[in-house]
Protein backbone atom coordinates (compact mmCIF):
# COMPACT_ATOMS: atom_id res chain seq x y z
CA UNK A 1 0.00 0.00 0.00
CA UNK A 2 1.11 3.52 -0.72
CA UNK A 3 0.21 6.77 0.94
CA UNK A 4 -2.60 8.80 -0.53
CA UNK A 5 -2.32 11.81 1.75
CA UNK A 6 0.61 13.03 3.80
CA UNK A 7 0.08 15.93 6.15
CA UNK A 8 3.37 17.01 7.66
CA UNK A 9 3.57 19.42 10.60
CA UNK A 10 1.06 21.74 9.00
CA UNK A 11 0.50 25.10 10.64
CA UNK A 12 -1.90 27.73 9.43
CA UNK A 13 -2.79 31.02 11.00
CA UNK A 14 -5.04 33.81 9.85
CA UNK A 15 -4.39 37.46 10.31
CA UNK A 16 -7.53 39.33 11.21
CA UNK A 17 -7.12 43.02 10.55
CA UNK A 18 -8.83 45.28 13.05
CA UNK A 19 -9.37 47.98 10.47
CA UNK A 20 -11.27 48.25 7.22
CA UNK A 21 -10.40 51.81 6.31
CA UNK A 22 -7.29 53.96 6.42
CA UNK A 23 -9.00 56.22 8.92
CA UNK A 24 -9.65 53.32 11.29
CA UNK A 25 -6.07 52.15 10.77
CA UNK A 26 -4.75 55.57 11.70
CA UNK A 27 -6.96 55.78 14.77
CA UNK A 28 -5.88 52.33 15.95
CA UNK A 29 -2.24 53.16 15.35
CA UNK A 30 -2.54 56.45 17.23
CA UNK A 31 -4.21 54.78 20.20
CA UNK A 32 -1.59 52.05 20.12
CA UNK A 33 -4.17 49.35 19.74
CA UNK A 34 -2.99 46.19 18.03
CA UNK A 35 -3.45 46.53 14.27
CA UNK A 36 -4.29 42.90 13.74
CA UNK A 37 -4.86 39.70 15.65
CA UNK A 38 -3.44 36.38 14.67
CA UNK A 39 -5.61 33.33 14.96
CA UNK A 40 -3.97 29.95 14.72
CA UNK A 41 -6.38 27.63 12.95
CA UNK A 42 -4.04 24.64 12.72
CA UNK A 43 -0.92 23.92 14.72
CA UNK A 44 1.61 21.28 13.84
CA UNK A 45 -0.79 18.73 12.40
CA UNK A 46 0.69 15.52 11.04
CA UNK A 47 -0.90 12.34 9.79
CA UNK A 48 -0.71 9.91 6.93
CA UNK A 49 -3.44 8.15 5.07
CA UNK A 50 -2.91 5.02 3.00
CA UNK A 51 -4.74 4.52 -0.26
CA UNK A 52 -8.19 3.15 0.37
CA UNK A 53 -8.30 4.26 4.00
CA UNK A 54 -11.12 6.36 5.34
CA UNK A 55 -10.70 8.84 8.12
CA UNK A 56 -13.17 10.97 10.04
CA UNK A 57 -12.15 14.43 11.16
CA UNK A 58 -14.08 15.44 14.23
CA UNK A 59 -14.07 18.27 16.69
CA UNK A 60 -16.12 21.23 17.79
CA UNK A 61 -16.90 24.16 15.55
CA UNK A 62 -13.80 26.22 14.95
CA UNK A 63 -11.44 23.38 15.78
CA UNK A 64 -9.88 23.55 12.30
CA UNK A 65 -11.55 20.64 10.53
CA UNK A 66 -12.67 22.58 7.50
CA UNK A 67 -9.39 24.46 7.25
CA UNK A 68 -7.54 21.15 7.23
CA UNK A 69 -9.82 19.86 4.51
CA UNK A 70 -9.12 22.98 2.44
CA UNK A 71 -5.39 22.30 2.77
CA UNK A 72 -5.90 18.77 1.44
CA UNK A 73 -8.07 19.97 -1.43
CA UNK A 74 -5.46 22.60 -2.27
CA UNK A 75 -7.73 25.60 -1.89
CA UNK A 76 -5.49 26.89 0.89
CA UNK A 77 -1.81 26.36 1.44
CA UNK A 78 -0.14 25.92 4.84
CA UNK A 79 2.10 28.58 6.40
CA UNK A 80 4.52 25.90 7.56
CA UNK A 81 4.80 22.20 6.84
CA UNK A 82 3.45 20.55 3.74
CA UNK A 83 0.57 18.56 2.35
CA UNK A 84 1.12 15.95 -0.34
CA UNK A 85 -1.57 14.02 -2.15
CA UNK A 86 -1.62 11.31 -4.76
CA UNK A 87 -4.19 11.22 -7.53
CA UNK A 88 -7.28 13.18 -8.32
CA UNK A 89 -9.20 14.88 -5.56
CA UNK A 90 -12.93 15.48 -5.51
CA UNK A 91 -15.47 15.93 -2.85
CA UNK A 92 -18.64 17.11 -1.32
CA UNK A 93 -17.44 20.53 -0.32
CA UNK A 94 -19.82 23.37 -0.85
CA UNK A 95 -21.73 21.45 -3.48
CA UNK A 96 -23.54 23.71 -5.84
CA UNK A 97 -21.02 26.53 -5.58
CA UNK A 98 -20.68 26.46 -9.34
CA UNK A 99 -24.38 26.30 -10.10
CA UNK A 100 -25.91 29.18 -11.92
CA UNK A 101 -29.62 29.92 -11.38
CA UNK A 102 -30.21 31.15 -14.93
CA UNK A 103 -29.00 27.93 -16.54
CA UNK A 104 -31.03 24.74 -16.88
CA UNK A 105 -30.37 21.66 -14.79
CA UNK A 106 -28.76 19.97 -17.78
CA UNK A 107 -26.38 22.88 -18.43
CA UNK A 108 -25.56 23.07 -14.76
CA UNK A 109 -24.60 19.40 -14.67
CA UNK A 110 -22.06 20.04 -17.40
CA UNK A 111 -20.80 23.30 -15.91
CA UNK A 112 -20.46 21.89 -12.42
CA UNK A 113 -18.87 18.70 -13.70
CA UNK A 114 -16.27 20.76 -15.53
CA UNK A 115 -15.67 22.87 -12.43
CA UNK A 116 -15.05 19.69 -10.46
CA UNK A 117 -12.47 18.66 -13.04
CA UNK A 118 -14.39 16.35 -15.37
CA UNK A 119 -13.86 16.37 -19.09
CA UNK A 120 -16.70 16.60 -21.58
CA UNK A 121 -16.58 12.90 -22.46
CA UNK A 122 -16.47 11.97 -18.78
CA UNK A 123 -19.63 13.98 -18.09
CA UNK A 124 -21.30 12.52 -21.17
CA UNK A 125 -20.54 9.04 -19.88
CA UNK A 126 -21.84 9.75 -16.39
CA UNK A 127 -24.75 11.96 -17.35
CA UNK A 128 -27.43 9.29 -17.05
CA UNK A 129 -26.08 8.03 -13.75
CA UNK A 130 -26.08 11.59 -12.39
CA UNK A 131 -29.64 12.25 -13.53
CA UNK A 132 -30.84 8.93 -12.17
CA UNK A 133 -29.17 9.56 -8.83
CA UNK A 134 -30.76 12.99 -8.53
CA UNK A 135 -34.22 11.63 -9.48
CA UNK A 136 -34.83 14.89 -11.31
CA UNK A 137 -35.16 13.84 -14.92
CA UNK A 138 -38.43 15.69 -15.52
CA UNK A 139 -36.95 19.03 -14.35
CA UNK A 140 -33.75 18.76 -16.31
CA UNK A 141 -34.57 21.43 -18.85
CA UNK A 142 -36.03 24.05 -16.56
CA UNK A 143 -33.86 26.74 -15.06
CA UNK A 144 -32.32 25.98 -11.70
CA UNK A 145 -33.80 29.12 -10.14
CA UNK A 146 -37.20 27.44 -10.30
CA UNK A 147 -35.89 24.54 -8.21
CA UNK A 148 -36.61 24.21 -4.52
CA UNK A 149 -33.53 24.23 -2.32
CA UNK A 150 -33.89 20.48 -1.82
CA UNK A 151 -34.03 19.81 -5.54
CA UNK A 152 -31.02 22.04 -6.03
CA UNK A 153 -29.00 20.13 -3.46
CA UNK A 154 -29.96 16.82 -4.99
CA UNK A 155 -28.61 17.76 -8.36
CA UNK A 156 -25.46 19.29 -6.88
CA UNK A 157 -24.85 16.17 -4.82
CA UNK A 158 -25.47 13.89 -7.74
CA UNK A 159 -22.78 15.63 -9.80
CA UNK A 160 -20.27 15.69 -6.94
CA UNK A 161 -20.58 12.02 -6.01
CA UNK A 162 -20.01 10.98 -9.61
CA UNK A 163 -16.70 12.79 -10.03
CA UNK A 164 -13.94 10.41 -11.00
CA UNK A 165 -11.37 10.59 -8.22
CA UNK A 166 -8.83 8.84 -6.02
CA UNK A 167 -9.39 10.94 -2.93
CA UNK A 168 -12.86 11.98 -1.87
CA UNK A 169 -13.40 14.77 0.68
CA UNK A 170 -16.68 15.27 2.50
CA UNK A 171 -17.43 18.34 4.56
CA UNK A 172 -20.43 18.24 6.83
CA UNK A 173 -22.96 18.02 4.11
CA UNK A 174 -25.04 14.98 4.77
CA UNK A 175 -27.36 16.91 7.04
CA UNK A 176 -29.27 18.34 4.08
CA UNK A 177 -31.98 16.81 1.98
CA UNK A 178 -34.71 14.47 3.09
CA UNK A 179 -34.09 11.22 4.93
CA UNK A 180 -34.23 8.86 1.93
CA UNK A 181 -31.90 11.01 -0.13
CA UNK A 182 -29.51 11.35 2.78
CA UNK A 183 -29.43 7.60 3.15
CA UNK A 184 -28.77 7.27 -0.55
CA UNK A 185 -25.83 9.68 -0.33
CA UNK A 186 -24.36 7.81 2.58
CA UNK A 187 -24.73 4.55 0.67
CA UNK A 188 -22.96 6.09 -2.32
CA UNK A 189 -20.13 7.27 -0.08
CA UNK A 190 -19.75 3.78 1.31
CA UNK A 191 -19.70 2.52 -2.25
CA UNK A 192 -16.89 4.94 -3.11
CA UNK A 193 -14.98 3.64 -0.11
CA UNK A 194 -15.54 0.03 -1.08
CA UNK A 195 -14.23 0.80 -4.56
CA UNK A 196 -10.92 1.62 -2.90
CA UNK A 197 -11.00 5.39 -2.83
CA UNK A 198 -9.43 7.30 0.02
CA UNK A 199 -11.98 9.14 2.09
CA UNK A 200 -11.71 12.13 4.41
CA UNK A 201 -14.96 12.80 6.19
CA UNK A 202 -15.65 15.89 8.28
CA UNK A 203 -18.72 15.43 10.42
CA UNK A 204 -20.34 16.03 13.75
CA UNK A 205 -22.37 12.92 13.38
CA UNK A 206 -20.86 10.08 15.38
CA UNK A 207 -23.10 7.56 13.69
CA UNK A 208 -22.06 8.56 10.19
CA UNK A 209 -18.37 8.68 11.02
CA UNK A 210 -18.49 5.23 12.55
CA UNK A 211 -20.41 3.84 9.62
CA UNK A 212 -18.13 5.26 6.94
CA UNK A 213 -14.66 5.56 8.44
CA UNK A 214 -12.15 3.16 9.89
CA UNK A 215 -9.96 5.81 11.46
CA UNK A 216 -10.73 8.99 13.35
CA UNK A 217 -8.93 12.15 14.32
CA UNK A 218 -10.25 14.62 16.87
CA UNK A 219 -9.10 18.21 16.57
CA UNK A 220 -9.21 20.63 19.47
CA UNK A 221 -8.28 24.25 18.90
CA UNK A 222 -6.24 23.40 15.84
CA UNK A 223 -4.27 20.54 17.37
CA UNK A 224 -4.65 16.79 17.13
CA UNK A 225 -6.22 15.82 20.43
CA UNK A 226 -6.82 12.19 19.61
CA UNK A 227 -6.01 9.74 16.86
CA UNK A 228 -7.23 6.17 16.64
CA UNK A 229 -10.04 4.09 15.24
CA UNK A 230 -13.26 5.92 14.44
CA UNK A 231 -15.01 4.19 17.32
CA UNK A 232 -12.38 5.32 19.79
CA UNK A 233 -12.49 8.84 18.42
CA UNK A 234 -16.23 8.99 18.89
CA UNK A 235 -15.87 7.71 22.44
CA UNK A 236 -13.12 10.28 23.09
CA UNK A 237 -15.50 13.03 22.08
CA UNK A 238 -18.33 11.56 24.11
CA UNK A 239 -20.68 11.97 21.17
CA UNK A 240 -22.17 8.51 21.18
CA UNK A 241 -24.66 9.30 23.92
CA UNK A 242 -26.36 11.91 21.77
CA UNK A 243 -28.37 10.03 19.22
CA UNK A 244 -29.88 13.10 17.63
CA UNK A 245 -26.49 14.17 16.30
CA UNK A 246 -27.51 12.51 13.07
CA UNK A 247 -29.52 15.65 12.47
CA UNK A 248 -26.79 18.03 13.53
CA UNK A 249 -26.07 20.80 11.12
CA UNK A 250 -24.73 23.70 13.05
CA UNK A 251 -22.18 25.00 10.60
CA UNK B 1 -22.10 4.04 -12.82
CA UNK B 2 -18.60 2.68 -12.99
CA UNK B 3 -17.73 0.27 -10.27
CA UNK B 4 -14.06 -0.21 -10.92
CA UNK B 5 -12.49 -1.70 -7.86
CA UNK B 6 -9.09 -0.11 -7.69
CA UNK B 7 -6.02 -2.19 -7.32
CA UNK B 8 -3.20 0.22 -6.50
CA UNK B 9 -0.55 -2.40 -7.22
CA UNK B 10 -1.75 -2.89 -10.79
CA UNK B 11 -0.92 0.53 -12.19
CA UNK B 12 2.32 2.43 -11.65
CA UNK B 13 1.86 4.89 -8.82
CA UNK B 14 1.29 8.52 -9.56
CA UNK B 15 3.76 10.77 -7.80
CA UNK B 16 2.69 12.63 -4.68
CA UNK B 17 2.14 16.30 -5.31
CA UNK B 18 1.28 19.46 -3.45
CA UNK B 19 -2.46 19.81 -4.10
CA UNK B 20 -2.23 23.60 -4.01
CA UNK B 21 0.41 23.80 -6.74
CA UNK B 22 -0.03 26.61 -9.21
CA UNK B 23 0.04 25.86 -12.91
CA UNK B 24 -0.86 29.39 -13.95
CA UNK B 25 -2.11 30.22 -17.42
CA UNK B 26 -0.99 26.83 -18.69
CA UNK B 27 -3.57 25.18 -16.41
CA UNK B 28 -6.26 27.36 -17.94
CA UNK B 29 -5.27 26.06 -21.34
CA UNK B 30 -5.28 22.49 -20.06
CA UNK B 31 -8.83 22.88 -18.82
CA UNK B 32 -10.21 24.74 -21.81
CA UNK B 33 -13.47 22.78 -21.67
CA UNK B 34 -14.23 24.48 -18.35
CA UNK B 35 -13.16 27.80 -19.86
CA UNK B 36 -15.54 27.23 -22.75
CA UNK B 37 -18.45 26.52 -20.40
CA UNK B 38 -17.68 29.52 -18.18
CA UNK B 39 -17.59 31.78 -21.23
CA UNK B 40 -20.82 30.32 -22.59
CA UNK B 41 -22.47 30.82 -19.20
CA UNK B 42 -21.33 34.42 -19.08
CA UNK B 43 -22.66 35.12 -22.58
CA UNK B 44 -25.94 33.33 -21.90
CA UNK B 45 -26.53 35.05 -18.61
CA UNK B 46 -25.69 38.50 -19.90
CA UNK B 47 -28.05 38.25 -22.84
CA UNK B 48 -30.82 36.64 -20.85
CA UNK B 49 -33.67 38.13 -18.90
CA UNK B 50 -34.20 41.60 -20.20
CA UNK B 51 -34.58 42.65 -23.80
CA UNK B 52 -33.86 46.20 -22.70
CA UNK B 53 -30.59 45.05 -21.12
CA UNK B 54 -29.34 43.78 -24.45
CA UNK B 55 -30.47 46.96 -26.18
CA UNK B 56 -28.63 49.12 -23.67
CA UNK B 57 -25.32 47.62 -24.59
CA UNK B 58 -25.88 49.03 -28.09
CA UNK B 59 -27.59 52.28 -27.14
CA UNK B 60 -24.76 53.45 -24.90
CA UNK B 61 -21.96 53.22 -27.48
CA UNK B 62 -24.29 54.59 -30.17
CA UNK B 63 -24.99 57.71 -28.11
CA UNK B 64 -21.33 58.10 -27.29
CA UNK B 65 -20.50 57.78 -30.97
CA UNK B 66 -23.03 60.46 -31.95
CA UNK B 67 -21.71 62.83 -29.27
CA UNK B 68 -18.14 62.38 -30.43
CA UNK B 69 -19.17 62.86 -34.03
CA UNK B 70 -21.42 65.91 -33.74
CA UNK B 71 -20.11 67.83 -30.72
CA UNK B 72 -16.43 67.31 -31.38
CA UNK B 73 -17.11 67.75 -35.10
CA UNK B 74 -18.52 71.18 -34.27
CA UNK B 75 -15.41 72.07 -32.30
CA UNK B 76 -13.04 70.74 -34.94
CA UNK B 77 -14.83 72.63 -37.70
CA UNK B 78 -12.49 72.91 -40.70
CA UNK B 79 -9.90 70.72 -38.91
CA UNK B 80 -12.28 67.80 -39.34
CA UNK B 81 -11.26 64.58 -41.12
CA UNK B 82 -12.42 62.77 -44.17
CA UNK B 83 -14.50 59.73 -43.14
CA UNK B 84 -14.42 60.82 -39.52
CA UNK B 85 -17.11 58.30 -38.40
CA UNK B 86 -14.82 55.46 -39.44
CA UNK B 87 -11.92 57.11 -37.64
CA UNK B 88 -13.95 57.38 -34.43
CA UNK B 89 -15.32 53.87 -34.70
CA UNK B 90 -11.99 52.14 -35.34
CA UNK B 91 -10.72 53.75 -32.15
CA UNK B 92 -13.87 52.99 -30.18
CA UNK B 93 -13.53 49.27 -30.83
CA UNK B 94 -10.11 49.09 -29.22
CA UNK B 95 -11.10 51.33 -26.32
CA UNK B 96 -14.35 49.42 -25.77
CA UNK B 97 -12.56 46.08 -25.66
CA UNK B 98 -9.92 47.34 -23.28
CA UNK B 99 -12.27 49.08 -20.85
CA UNK B 100 -14.64 46.11 -20.96
CA UNK B 101 -11.77 43.74 -20.17
CA UNK B 102 -10.59 46.13 -17.48
CA UNK B 103 -13.87 46.33 -15.57
CA UNK B 104 -15.08 42.75 -16.08
CA UNK B 105 -11.60 41.33 -15.54
CA UNK B 106 -11.03 43.21 -12.31
CA UNK B 107 -14.28 41.98 -10.78
CA UNK B 108 -13.88 38.43 -12.07
CA UNK B 109 -12.21 36.77 -9.08
CA UNK B 110 -14.28 38.48 -6.39
CA UNK B 111 -17.47 37.77 -8.33
CA UNK B 112 -16.68 34.06 -8.28
CA UNK B 113 -15.69 33.97 -4.64
CA UNK B 114 -17.90 31.02 -3.80
CA UNK B 115 -15.83 28.94 -6.22
CA UNK B 116 -12.50 30.46 -5.28
CA UNK B 117 -13.04 29.79 -1.60
CA UNK B 118 -14.17 26.22 -1.88
CA UNK B 119 -13.00 24.54 -5.03
CA UNK B 120 -9.48 24.06 -6.26
CA UNK B 121 -9.31 25.18 -9.85
CA UNK B 122 -6.89 27.42 -11.70
CA UNK B 123 -8.07 30.86 -10.62
CA UNK B 124 -6.61 32.48 -13.71
CA UNK B 125 -9.67 30.93 -15.33
CA UNK B 126 -11.83 33.86 -14.24
CA UNK B 127 -9.87 36.81 -15.64
CA UNK B 128 -9.16 34.80 -18.80
CA UNK B 129 -12.86 33.99 -19.22
CA UNK B 130 -13.74 37.67 -18.85
CA UNK B 131 -11.24 38.54 -21.59
CA UNK B 132 -12.75 35.96 -23.92
CA UNK B 133 -16.24 37.30 -23.19
CA UNK B 134 -15.04 40.85 -23.95
CA UNK B 135 -13.63 39.48 -27.18
CA UNK B 136 -17.03 38.10 -28.16
CA UNK B 137 -18.53 41.54 -27.63
CA UNK B 138 -16.15 42.91 -30.24
CA UNK B 139 -17.64 40.74 -32.97
CA UNK B 140 -20.76 42.88 -33.66
CA UNK B 141 -18.61 46.02 -33.55
CA UNK B 142 -16.27 44.62 -36.18
CA UNK B 143 -19.29 43.71 -38.32
CA UNK B 144 -20.59 47.28 -38.11
CA UNK B 145 -17.17 48.62 -38.97
CA UNK B 146 -16.78 46.36 -42.00
CA UNK B 147 -20.11 47.61 -43.30
CA UNK B 148 -18.89 51.18 -42.76
CA UNK B 149 -15.65 50.36 -44.57
CA UNK B 150 -17.48 48.91 -47.56
CA UNK B 151 -19.75 51.96 -47.78
CA UNK B 152 -16.82 54.38 -47.81
CA UNK B 153 -14.76 52.51 -50.38
CA UNK B 154 -12.15 50.81 -48.29
CA UNK B 155 -9.16 49.44 -50.26
CA UNK B 156 -7.23 47.30 -47.81
CA UNK B 157 -3.56 46.65 -48.50
CA UNK B 158 -1.29 44.16 -46.76
CA UNK B 159 -0.29 46.86 -44.29
CA UNK B 160 -3.92 47.34 -43.31
CA UNK B 161 -4.38 43.67 -42.45
CA UNK B 162 -1.13 43.62 -40.51
CA UNK B 163 -2.05 46.81 -38.64
CA UNK B 164 -5.50 45.45 -37.75
CA UNK B 165 -3.99 42.25 -36.39
CA UNK B 166 -1.37 44.12 -34.40
CA UNK B 167 -3.95 46.51 -32.95
CA UNK B 168 -6.00 43.56 -31.69
CA UNK B 169 -2.89 41.77 -30.38
CA UNK B 170 -1.89 44.82 -28.33
CA UNK B 171 -5.24 45.21 -26.58
CA UNK B 172 -5.50 41.45 -26.04
CA UNK B 173 -2.10 41.21 -24.36
CA UNK B 174 -2.47 44.37 -22.28
CA UNK B 175 -6.10 43.59 -21.47
CA UNK B 176 -5.16 40.13 -20.21
CA UNK B 177 -2.28 41.52 -18.17
CA UNK B 178 -4.41 44.21 -16.59
CA UNK B 179 -7.23 41.74 -15.88
CA UNK B 180 -4.85 39.32 -14.15
CA UNK B 181 -3.15 42.01 -12.12
CA UNK B 182 -6.23 43.96 -11.04
CA UNK B 183 -8.41 40.90 -10.36
CA UNK B 184 -5.80 39.71 -7.86
CA UNK B 185 -5.35 43.15 -6.27
CA UNK B 186 -9.12 43.58 -6.08
CA UNK B 187 -9.27 40.68 -3.60
CA UNK B 188 -7.16 42.66 -1.17
CA UNK B 189 -8.17 46.23 -1.96
CA UNK B 190 -11.76 46.66 -2.99
CA UNK B 191 -11.00 50.24 -4.07
CA UNK B 192 -10.10 48.89 -7.49
CA UNK B 193 -13.54 49.73 -8.84
CA UNK B 194 -12.78 53.43 -8.37
CA UNK B 195 -9.34 53.05 -9.87
CA UNK B 196 -10.98 51.59 -12.97
CA UNK B 197 -13.34 54.56 -13.31
CA UNK B 198 -10.39 56.94 -13.23
CA UNK B 199 -8.42 54.88 -15.74
CA UNK B 200 -11.41 54.75 -18.09
CA UNK B 201 -11.73 58.52 -18.15
CA UNK B 202 -8.01 58.95 -18.74
CA UNK B 203 -8.08 56.42 -21.57
CA UNK B 204 -11.00 58.07 -23.35
CA UNK B 205 -9.12 61.35 -23.64
CA UNK B 206 -5.55 60.19 -24.16
CA UNK B 207 -6.10 58.24 -27.36
CA UNK B 208 -6.79 59.74 -30.81
CA UNK B 209 -10.37 58.49 -30.96
CA UNK B 210 -12.58 61.51 -30.31
CA UNK B 211 -10.13 63.90 -31.99
CA UNK B 212 -7.65 63.21 -34.81
CA UNK B 213 -4.02 62.46 -34.04
CA UNK B 214 -2.99 65.37 -36.29
CA UNK B 215 -3.92 67.83 -33.56
CA UNK B 216 -1.45 66.27 -31.15
CA UNK B 217 1.21 66.01 -33.86
CA UNK B 218 0.83 69.65 -34.94
CA UNK B 219 0.99 70.83 -31.38
CA UNK B 220 3.84 68.79 -29.96
CA UNK B 221 5.83 66.90 -32.61
CA UNK B 222 8.28 69.74 -33.28
CA UNK B 223 8.02 71.78 -30.09
CA UNK B 224 7.74 69.32 -27.25
CA UNK B 225 9.18 65.90 -27.98
CA UNK B 226 8.66 64.74 -24.41
CA UNK B 227 4.90 65.25 -24.40
CA UNK B 228 4.68 63.81 -27.90
CA UNK B 229 6.51 60.61 -26.94
CA UNK B 230 4.64 60.39 -23.67
CA UNK B 231 1.39 60.49 -25.58
CA UNK B 232 2.62 57.69 -27.82
CA UNK B 233 3.87 55.59 -24.91
CA UNK B 234 0.39 54.31 -24.14
CA UNK B 235 -0.20 50.87 -25.63
CA UNK B 236 -3.84 51.71 -26.19
CA UNK B 237 -2.89 54.83 -28.15
CA UNK B 238 -0.68 52.76 -30.48
CA UNK B 239 -3.44 50.18 -30.81
CA UNK B 240 -5.96 52.86 -31.81
CA UNK B 241 -3.52 54.35 -34.32
CA UNK B 242 -2.87 50.94 -35.84
CA UNK B 243 -6.60 50.35 -36.16
CA UNK B 244 -6.90 53.75 -37.88
CA UNK B 245 -4.16 52.59 -40.21
CA UNK B 246 -6.11 49.38 -40.89
CA UNK B 247 -9.63 50.68 -41.38
CA UNK B 248 -9.66 54.44 -41.76
CA UNK B 249 -6.56 55.19 -43.84
CA UNK B 250 -7.39 52.84 -46.76
CA UNK B 251 -10.77 54.57 -47.08
CA UNK B 252 -9.57 58.15 -47.67
CA UNK B 253 -8.76 59.75 -51.02
CA UNK B 254 -5.09 60.62 -50.43
CA UNK B 255 -3.76 57.97 -48.06
CA UNK B 256 -0.10 58.99 -48.38
CA UNK B 257 -0.80 62.54 -47.28
CA UNK B 258 -3.25 61.44 -44.58
CA UNK B 259 -0.68 59.02 -43.24
CA UNK B 260 1.92 61.81 -42.95
CA UNK B 261 -0.51 64.11 -41.18
CA UNK B 262 -2.55 61.79 -39.05
CA UNK B 263 -0.23 58.92 -38.09
CA UNK B 264 3.12 58.98 -36.28
CA UNK B 265 6.37 57.82 -37.88
CA UNK B 266 7.46 54.21 -37.30
CA UNK B 267 3.95 53.09 -36.39
CA UNK B 268 4.59 49.39 -37.06
CA UNK B 269 7.81 49.38 -35.07
CA UNK B 270 6.00 51.06 -32.20
CA UNK B 271 3.28 48.42 -32.48
CA UNK B 272 5.78 45.60 -32.34
CA UNK B 273 7.37 47.09 -29.23
CA UNK B 274 3.94 47.32 -27.57
CA UNK B 275 3.18 43.68 -28.35
CA UNK B 276 6.49 42.54 -26.86
CA UNK B 277 6.03 44.78 -23.81
CA UNK B 278 2.47 43.45 -23.51
CA UNK B 279 3.71 39.87 -23.35
CA UNK B 280 6.26 40.86 -20.71
CA UNK B 281 3.47 42.55 -18.81
CA UNK B 282 1.30 39.39 -18.98
CA UNK B 283 4.21 37.41 -17.58
CA UNK B 284 4.66 39.93 -14.77
CA UNK B 285 0.93 40.06 -14.00
CA UNK B 286 0.79 36.27 -13.91
CA UNK B 287 3.71 36.22 -11.47
CA UNK B 288 1.92 38.69 -9.18
CA UNK B 289 -1.31 36.72 -9.50
CA UNK B 290 0.47 33.49 -8.54
CA UNK B 291 2.05 35.21 -5.55
CA UNK B 292 -1.24 36.57 -4.25
CA UNK B 293 -3.39 33.58 -5.18
CA UNK B 294 -2.31 31.57 -2.15
CA UNK B 295 -4.19 33.98 0.09
CA UNK B 296 -7.35 34.36 -2.02
CA UNK B 297 -9.33 31.73 -0.14
CA UNK B 298 -8.78 33.30 3.27
CA UNK B 299 -9.28 36.88 2.08
CA UNK B 300 -12.59 36.41 0.33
Amino acid sequence: MAEAIIVESVTKSFKLANHQTIKRLAVNAAKRRPLSRTFTALEDISFKLEQGESIGLMGLNGSGKSTLLKMISGVMSPDRGQVLTRGRIAGLIEVGAGFHPELSGRENIYLNGAILGMSESEIDAKFDAIVEFSEMRQFLDSEVRHYSSGMFMRLAFAVAVHTECDIFLIDEVLAVGDQPFRRKCLARIQELRDEGRTLVFVSHSAKQVQRVCTRGIVLTKGKVAFEGTSGEAVRYLGYETEDETDEANDD
Amino acid sequence: MSVDVRDPSAAPLEPMVNPGRVGGLLDVFRRRYLLKLLVRKELRVRYQGSVIGLAWSYVKPAVRFLMYFYIIGLILGPRSLENRPLHIFSGMIMVAFFTNALSAGTKSVVKNKSLVRKINLPREMFPVASIVVSGYHMVPMYVIMFVGCLLTGWHPDLGALLAGGMAAAIVLAWGLGVALLLSALNVFFRDMQNVIDVVQTVITWTVPMIYPFGIIADRFRETNQLVYELYLSSPLCISVLLNDRAFWLPSVHRPAQASREELPAHLFERGLVMIVLGLVFVWFAQAVFARLEGRFAEKL
